[in-house]
């Protein structure tokens, strides 16, 4: 008999099926990774298991007795603890304070002496330090992480979940990361892992529950499998990324930024004298841990954010006081890391999204009138072009999936005919599928002579295309190496700021 | 130099200002609570109008001031369970729950008045609260006649205002109400009942307004009449943002709005020759400027007006 | 089958309407009357007796131009809650050109006072929009106070500089006759501003839809982030919706002025700005339905008067039904057709048969 048992769980959001009738079976003490590419259903069956989400269809067992979950409150209760990926702390709110809401209930006063204390020795214990007194926001992602874990083991949680909990993550710190784990389960603790990296599974799972399109493909003990086994398991076809890498001369400098500073919503440089430049007919690929000034930086390019000081040019010519319609116009194509909140309006048609950035000049419109004719016509053009899979051009791109989402998203953007592309987190969320038509795409456009900066957090994305790579941290650039020598390692350290000096 | 500079003037002025900030004081540290955690409260007003009205029912009916101020809280609390169901339970957009509200109020306490009262209600007073003397405390010169001569429920204000003060940054609920209002995702994921915490702010709101405005009725005016919150609401949601959505600051914050309307009764009386709009009109213009004063240093809750949704996706 | 329970949830607002007066005859019955009586009172004066409908259409235009100055805003994504205080200063403005500009013939000096109108609500709208997208300052809050200031700055000017020579209360002289807006219905005192604000209605809606203006301000309203990367500015839109709010706010006291009053008098308008706001509620922000809710709530205003005296209940029950009409309405947004099970069971349908289509698509 397992100790967690999921039984035939279904679930749906409107006309979307995430998960169809889906079984796990966890062991006592083991180390359990559920394995799956993005949008495979992973973390919608581990937000039912903390109780966020309400299952259509199914049961679960914990310990033999049914588990029934109204709310993550009832998890905690039987012992289970999430660490989301995107992380669920009150920025605003210190670290101990984080780690005590909602443990007690009511008009009770805190002992926050005590608890700091305690939250003190549980650090160093796991190997987790961190100031307790320490307002969440000032920390580093790997910090926010530790208050994370520390948060559930602070309410003696025996299961834990983690959410693709290595993607905040340095190359060099995960494989600590790794041994963390194996100390937490050491100590008792039953742990799920989410991810879609097959190294990290076979470094530290002891079983592997392979999900594809909502469905378990598989359950298998990881020492007996191999990376291919699991990768085809996953994807469903022997997978080799088929990405056409091709190189060309490299032109004249497109874009070029100098010493740029630029704040980030709470008024800290997020981009502190960044310099950087891109030339015709290259991916500057663009590294980095999740926080250190990305966002900041591709809006400061794109003129959504102020430029403090510094300069960017495009072509040679300043461009830090045009607008981002006339830096549009110059050329500058941007696809923004928020697919949802900022590059499309969820709740206007495709047709619509495919002339967000053009609506107010020929084609799309004329002395103030829209062709709503012409607009339709041109995006079942586009459509077709970029494979964007929907029943008609009218359809709300609320209700696309997020491969199809980025792909109306490129195609508006290399419509526009850009000589130069900013495109950040490109593959995050998609498919393999879809994966791979976005980096061949970049890789096209980069034959026909676009200069592309290319900012991501997925490092294997960027390695996949990029002809120079340049690492970001603390809103600089810590180095910049040529694709040939880029490796993990190398990078790992700059990522983590401790090869600063040596690159510099 | 105007008469009304001297030292008796002047105490009299902060004892009047005192007096004429309680429902928006009241109304503000309600405002707060429910701002914190992440509900825009601009059904104050009407709360106010309930409570004022629950004062003149109650009084009448009971005959006392006790069960006016009773009622009112009913009242208020009433209205403010309302906009709490539809906004943080059926994620109605919190801004129009709000003005429903207000209008509803706006509307039913009039016809009610009329109903219940009869058209002849503004001759007949009602039963009130008096002044009561704290010994001691109220013989201190200045101090003494501004803070310690009034009537129950600005008493019941100095417990109030430091009380919730504790409960925000002290204890259990006030963690979880703060960071309800900053994160709900992060609240609801570490055990916290969002819609619980949200409810029970936004039911105390109307509490606090309802005092708020049966206090205009059992100790200012004795009387109810139709929409006599006059726009206290209003002033009570600047209030909020001027004492940094703090429960002690916005008491602060509506000490002002009473003191510039105080000025403006006494700017009245005292200069018959300038035009009376120019003063009525001065706790609104003083709000406004308030508002613009403060602009860009202090932030908002970071999820005030987001109604909570768990299962967004599509 | 589906496109019926979609039309039965798309007209949630009519139940929502229903539901208010539902409950208003439980007050009828409380007051002791008897709703059927008074309603039929209350609909057939408004709508089927020539006099009554004349009245009824000298609310519309102002409850008309109020909804349009509520709903044009919230394209935007703003709350213009102050439509009561711009109608005051758009009167104040036409009043003034009315009354002081030189004798010009009334071809120029009425478009004139009409404009000087809409000027002085927009100016008034634009403090909140100004404060709005370059101060971040709410826009509920301003324009709720402004309210006061406006309907204080139209007493002191009634009551003061306007007011007419031994007046026995606040009023200004009468403004020329060759000003007064048109009768449309006589002998009734319908006056052209009905027409004027249904013409505006249209013209705004297809603005809204067909042109890259109307598009950039419901892009705005949709997803300013958005907006900004689609290199809109935000802030010029702001000031558009709210100022062009803000003038049809303005040309509502203006007509009330040319067409109805002919005088300025202090606290002239009975709440239009706030009936706006319902207006634009029923019609849920909706331009080209703005008149027919307006219609309806001139006509619950209209005939409140003859349902007084029919049924001997307070005129003030027509202020309760309409606040219970705004609650029933902001309920009724609580009904998600994509929540509801009908709602799940047809995306379930509609699932499947994609599936099959697409499966269909591979093998063929």
């Amino acid at each position: 008999m397992s100790y967690l048992v999921i039984d035939g769980i279904s679930k749906s959001f409107g006309a979307f099926q995430a998960l169809s009738e889906v079984d796990l079976h966890v062991g006592r003490g083991e180390i359990h990774a559920i394995l799956g590419e993005n949008g495979a259903g992973k973390t919608t069956l581990m937000n039912i298991l903390y109780g966020l989400y309400q299952p259509d269809k199914g049961r679960m067992l914990l310990n033999g007795e049914p588990l029934h979950l109204s709310s993550p409150a009832d998890a905690i209760k039987r012992g289970i603890g999430m660490i989301h990926q995107h992380f669920m702390l009150v920025n605003s709110l210190n670290v101990t304070e984080n780690i005590v809401l909602g443990l007690g209930q009511g008009l009770k006063s805190i002992d926050f002496t005590r608890h700091e204390a305690r939250i003190r020795a549980m650090g160093s214990e796991f190997g987790l330090e961190v100031d307790p007194s320490a307002p969440v926001w000032t920390l580093p992602m790997g910090l926010r992480q530790r208050v994370e874990i520390l948060k559930v083991l602070y309410r003696n949680a025996e299961i834990l979940i983690l959410d693709e909990p290595t993607s905040v993550l340095a190359p060099g710190e995960i494989d600590a990361f790794l041994e963390g784990l194996t100390k937490l389960q050491k100590a008792g603790h039953t742990i799920l892992f989410i991810t879609h990296k097959l190294e990290e599974v076979m470094k530290v799972a002891n079983r592997v529950t392979v999900m594809r399109q909502g469905r378990v493909s598989d359950e298998l003990d990881a020492s007996g499998t191999s990376p291919r086994e699991l990768a085809r398991k996953m994807v469903g076809r022997d997978v080799a990324m088929r990405i056409s890498r091709r190189s060309r001369r490299i032109g004249d400098r497109r874009l070029q930024l100098e010493e740029v500073v630029a704040l980030d919503d709470r008024g800290v440089a997020a981009v502190d004298k960044l310099t950087l430049d891109v030339c015709a007919g290259e991916i500057h690929g663009l590294c980095g841990v999740d926080g250190n000034g990305q966002r900041e930086l591709g809006e400061v390019i794109a003129g959504l954010r102020p430029l403090v000081s510094g300069a960017i040019s495009i072509e040679g010519a300043r461009v830090d006081g045009l607008s981002v319609k006339e830096r549009k116009h110059l050329g500058l194509g941007f696809v923004p890391e928020d697919r949802q909140g900022t590059a499309l309006v969820l709740d206007y048609s495709i047709a619509t999204n495919m002339v967000l950035r053009d609506f107010n000049r020929p084609p799309a419109s004329r002395r103030g009138i829209l062709d709503l004719r012409r607009i339709a016509h041109d995006a079942t053009r586009l459509m077709q072009r970029y494979d964007v899979r929907a029943r008609s051009p009218q359809q709300l791109v609320r209700f696309l999936s997020g491969g199809n989402q980025q792909k109306v998203v490129l195609a508006r953007e290399i419509d526009g005919q850009p000589n130069i592309l900013v495109i950040m987190q490109a593959c995050k969320g998609l498919d393999v599928g879809a994966i791979e038509f976005v980096q061949n795409t970049l890789v096209d456009l980069k034959m026909a002579g676009i200069a592309i900066l290319y900012i991501s957090t997925e490092l294997e994305h960027v390695l996949e295309v990029a002809d120079r790579v340049s690492v970001i941290f603390r809103g600089h650039i810590a180095g910049t190496l040529p694709i040939a020598e880029a490796d993990n390692a190398r990078l790992g350290e700059l990522m983590t700021g401790a090869g600063a000096d040596a690159a510099a | 130099m105007a008469d009304w500079l001297d030292a008796a003037s002047i105490t009299d002025m902060l004892r009047t200002s005192l007096r004429l900030m309680i429902p928006i004081a009241y109304a503000a540290m309600g405002g707060v609570l429910c701002e914190r955690s992440g509900v825009y409260n601009i059904g104050l007003e009407g709360m106010i109008l309930a409570g004022a009205f629950g004062g003149a029912l109650g009084t009448f009916l009971t005959g006392s001031p006790l069960g006016g101020v009773l009622v009112g809280i009913l009242l208020g609390m009433l209205g403010a369970i309302v906009l709490g169901v539809l906004s943080v339970r059926f994620a109605v957009n919190q801004i129009v729950c709000g003005i429903a509200i207000n209008l509803v109020i706006v509307g039913l306490t009039a016809f009610l008045a009329r109903l219940i009262f009869g058209l002849d209600a503004t001759t007949q007073t009602l039963p009130g609260f008096s002044a009561v003397e704290i010994p001691l405390l109220a013989d201190i010169p200045v101090i003494g006649p501004v803070f310690f001569n009034h009537d129950p429920l600005i008493y019941l204000l100095y417990v109030i205002s430091p009380s919730l003060f504790w409960l925000l940054y002290r204890s259990e609920f006030g963690l979880q109400i703060r960071a309800t209002g900053e994160n709900p995702a992060a609240a609801d994921t570490a055990g916290v009942s969002v819609f619980a915490v949200r409810l029970m702010c936004v039911t105390l709101s109307g509490a606090l307004a309802g005092i708020g405005g049966a206090y205009i009725v059992v100790s200012q005016v004795f009387v109810f009449t139709e929409h006599m919150s006059a726009g206290k609401g209003f002033i009570a949601l600047a209030a909020i943002i001027l004492g940094r959505w703090d429960p002690i600051g916005s008491v602060m914050a509506s000490w002002f709005f009473g003191f510039c309307e105080a000025l403006q009764l006494r700017l009245q009386f005292a200069n018959p020759e300038v035009p009376y709009q120019v003063f009525t009109a001065l706790p609104y213009v003083a709000s406004i400027l308030a508002l613009i004063g403060v602009y860009g240093r202090f932030k908002p809750p970071a999820a005030v007006g987001i109604p909570y949704r768990r299962e967004s996706k599509a | 089958m589906e496109r019926l329970v979609q039309i039965a949830y798309a007209g949630r607002t009519i139940w929502a309407v229903l539901a208010a007066l539902a409950c208003g005859s439980i007050l009828f019955l409380i007051a002791g009357a008897d709703p059927i009586k008074a309603y039929i009172a209350l609909f057939g004066e408004a709508f089927f007796d020539f006099f009554g409908f004349g009245a009824t259409l000298v609310k519309f235009s102002p409850i008309l131009l109020a909804g349009l100055a509520v709903a044009l805003p919230l394209k935007a994504g703003l709350f213009n809650v102050g439509a009561e205080g711009q109608i005051y200063v758009g009167a104040l403005f036409c009043t003034i050109a009315a009354l002081f500009l030189p004798f010009l013939h009334p071809i120029i000096h009425l478009p004139l006072c009409i404009l000087a109108g809409a000027l002085g609500g927009a100016l008034w709208a634009l403090i909140a929009g100004w404060l709005k997208a370059y101060r971040g300052i709410n826009e509920v809050i301003v324009t709720l106070l402004l309210n006061y200031v406006g309907i204080n700055l139209v007493s002191y000017a009634a009551g003061g500089p306007l007011m007419e020579e031994g007046a026995p209360y606040p009023y200004s002289a009468e403004v020329p006759e060759g000003l007064h807006l048109p009768y449309i219905l006589p002998p009734t005192d319908a006056h052209a501003g009905a027409l004027a604000g249904v013409v505006l209605a249209l013209v705004l809606a297809l603005l809204m839809r067909y042109t890259s203006f109307g598009f950039a301000i419901l892009t705005v309203g949709n997803n300013a982030q958005a907006a900004r990367y689609a290199g809109i500015n935000v802030e010029h839109q702001i000031l558009y919706a709210m100022g062009l709010g803000g003038a049809l706010a303005g040309l509502a006291g203006a007509f009330e002025i040319l067409g109805l009053k002919y005088r300025l008098f202090h606290m002239f308008s009975a709440g239009y700005g706030f009936d706006g706001i319902v207006v634009a509620f029923i019609a849920s922000a909706n331009l080209a339905l703005v008149p027919i809710a307006a219609l309806f709530l001139a006509g619950l205003r209209a005939g409140a008067q003859l349902m007084q005296r029919a049924v001997g209940v307070d005129s003030t029950i027509v202020d309760a039904i309409q606040g219970l009409v705004v609650m029933f309405v902001a309920a009724s947004l609580a009904v998600r057709f994509a929540d509801s099970r009908w709602g799940k069971a047809m995306a379930q349908r509609r699932a499947n048969e994609a599936l099959v289509a697409s499966k269909e698509l591979k093998h063929g």
